[in-house]
């Protein structure tokens, strides 16, 4: 098997009705990295993760996973890879170790392994002292931590996160990125889905920007802090009245929200916007009630993409057009 | 090995590993099994003792009632499987399940021995409450094993006609609407009432039905006095055994291949 890929999508499309869900999807991800898909609700990443995962078929364009066309070698394809649905893929009826166990035997390892992986597993993901209790009765986390336990039962050569953290508090958005972590550096090639431009940031090594079924920008974080609208810097104004004193004194294209007076503004170098954003303040007796760099949010990143698409109209339209 | 056969044992373990989960599924949730069983059983008791001699029966009512509800029983047996497996398609696990090198239909295997395994449990069991009521089937052991037969047949056709109906209609709510249609076509048989006692057109159709097929056929068996006059004389009635093993085929040949090819096709 050759070419250094592991996942490749190209001109991928499938329409529900009038609907596309993708809309020509280009996509290429090396083996070993840890890919991130960004895009909002609706914009097609479960689409393309379920075309992926042999669960879809698409309706035009070709995937191919582990060097395998997802439709016409859908079996060597399955033996390859591993799936964290958006919804847990559990029988809620039986046990943790009964599912792992049951998957397992699925794929081949025999009784006795098969228990034995099923054991490993509840240890790593801390599920060992509850490995009896019916997954309807775990909890969120605890559920999604069984989930990716079963999607790891064979190493996989290639893992499908779909948000694989959305709907899970911070304690176990720790837990789940940390389980992500400890996988890369086995070989394993990660494709992860995600709204946050924080958890792409994270985890991945490189991001494909999805909206409407289509990558609309793709790169490393850092190529595209830019083009994604880069870090800000939030400080909100203890007096209203001096807003616009201190928006002045922030980076060029500070915006102002009057109503929680707080102005926000692009930086290029986190550490050095903020300590001279603080010095500045204070220099000129502008009091500060909280002051934080952040990522943008997907929200922005969207309106500055979406800005920049509209001032470059034609080459973006015609990066989709993809030679065979 | 071969590589058909390194396919079949893939499969056949695969089935099992289905069929296991099943188990599991009952061992955690034994009220639902004991409410399974105990219908039919009702079923009996009131047609038996409530409603009593059977229309158009010489002999004992319940030498005659005790086959016919034993394949009506069978037939209902389409009922609980649609309803798994609407359910089950429902489930996320589903997914998982299908994104694995897991062998094509090992789910609806799965699913089959277990109801397989069910409805031999409910046979037993229908069995010794029809000889708590008085029956008393004659024949010997020979041929109440090929009652047992005949009946498991009919519950084996009956399931692939489920799972696919199931799959087709997909929705909880559709499926409702088969479980109501169900009843007219069980009852629309010879299970309860001998075909003598019904206007001509409606014991011709009512004959070819397969659940009257096997009830006949059992009947035969066993050697209920008076079945063979209550029958009637048509083709179909004269042939009810070789009915009761054609009409199960046929539907296991149609159905079969017609669920196991939808289920391949779930991700459209
Ligand atoms: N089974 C379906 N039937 C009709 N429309 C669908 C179906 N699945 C997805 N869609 C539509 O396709 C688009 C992409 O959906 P999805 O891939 O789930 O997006 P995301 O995972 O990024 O939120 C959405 O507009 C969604 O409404
Ligand atoms: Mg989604």
């Amino acid at each position: 098997m050759a070419g250094s890929e592991a996942i490749t999508m190209e001109g991928v499309g499938k329409r529900y009705g009038e609907k596309h869900a993708l809309d020509g999807l280009d996509l290429s991800v090396r083996r070993g990295t840890v890919h991130g898909v960004l895009g909002p609700n609706g914009a097609g990443k479960t689409t393309a993760v379920r075309i992926m995962a042999t669960l879809l078929r698409q309706d035009s364009g070709t995937a191919r996973v582990a060097g395998y066309d997802v439709r016409t070698q859908a079996g060597e394809v399955r033996r390859r890879i591993g799936l964290l649905g958006q919804h847990a893929a559990l029988d809620e009826e039986l046990s943790g170790r009964q599912n792992l166990e049951m998957f397992g035997r699925l794929y081949h390892l025999g009784a006795r392994r098969a228990g034995a992986r099923a054991d490993e597993l509840l240890d790593r993901f801390g599920l060992a002292g509850t490995g009896g209790k019916a997954v309807k009765r775990y909890s969120g986390g605890m559920r999604r931590r069984l989930d990716l336990a079963a999607s790891l039962i064979t190493e996989p050569e290639v893992l499908f996160l779909d948000e694989p953290t959305t709907g899970l508090d911070p304690r176990g958005r720790t837990e789940v990125w940390n389980a992500v972590r400890s996988l890369v550096g086995g070989g394993t090639t990660v494709l992860l889905t995600t709204q946050y431009l924080e958890e792409a940031d994270q985890l991945a090594d490189r991001v494909s920007v999805v909206a409407r079924g289509r990558v609309i920008a793709d790169g490393t974080v850092d190529e595209l802090k830019g083009r994604l609208g880069g870090d800000r810097i939030d400080v909100v104004v203890r007096d209203a009245g001096r807003l616009a004193e201190a928006a002045a004194l922030l980076p060029a294209g500070a915006a102002v929200d009057p109503d929680r007076r707080l102005v926000s503004a692009p930086v290029a170098d986190r550490m050095a916007a903020l300590t001279r954003a603080v010095r500045e303040l204070a220099a000129a007796g502008v009091e500060a009630e909280d002051i934080a760099v952040r990522r943008p949010t997907l929200d922005e990143v969207f309106l500055h993409l979406t800005d920049e698409l509209r001032l470059t109209e034609t080459p973006a339209a015609a990066r989709t057009e993809v030679p065979a | 090995m071969s590589a058909l056969g390194s396919a079949v044992t893939w499969a056949a373990a695969d089935s099992w590993t289905m069929t296991r989960r099943e188990l599991a599924h009952w061992a955690r949730q034994p009220a639902q099994v004991v409410v399974g069983l105990v219908f039919p059983v009702m079923l009996l008791l009131m047609f038996g003792y409530l409603i009593g001699g059977g229309r158009g029966v010489d002999g004992a009512y319940v030498d005659y009632l005790v086959p016919g509800m034993l394949a009506l029983t069978m037939a209902f047996g389409l009922e609980s499987t649609m309803l798994s497996v609407t359910r089950d398609l429902d489930k996320g696990v589903i997914d998982r399940f299908r994104a694995m090198p897991m062998a094509d239909g090992a789910v609806l295997v799965g699913r089959s021995a277990a109801d397989m395994l069910q409805s031999a449990v409910g046979l037993a069991v229908m069995l010794a409450v029809g000889y708590a009521v008085g029956w008393r089937p004659g024949g010997g052991a020979g041929a109440l094993a090929a009652t047992a037969g005949l009946l498991l047949l009919l519950r084996f056709a009956m399931l692939w006609v489920g799972i696919h109906l199931a799959m087709v209609a997909g929705r909880p709510e559709l499926v409702q609407a088969v479980q109501i249609l169900i009843w007219p076509v069980g009852f629309l048989s010879t299970a309860f009432a001998a075909p003598a006692s019904m206007p001509d057109w409606l014991a011709a159709a009512v004959e070819w039905n397969p659940v009257s097929a096997t009830a006949t056929a059992v009947r035969d068996l066993v050697g209920a006095p008076g079945a063979a006059a209550a029958a009637g004389g048509s083709w179909a009635a004269e042939h009810a055994a070789l009915l009761a093993v054609a009409w199960p085929l046929l539907l296991v040949a149609v159905f079969l291949p017609l669920a196991v090819g939808r289920f391949r096709r779930l991700g459209g």
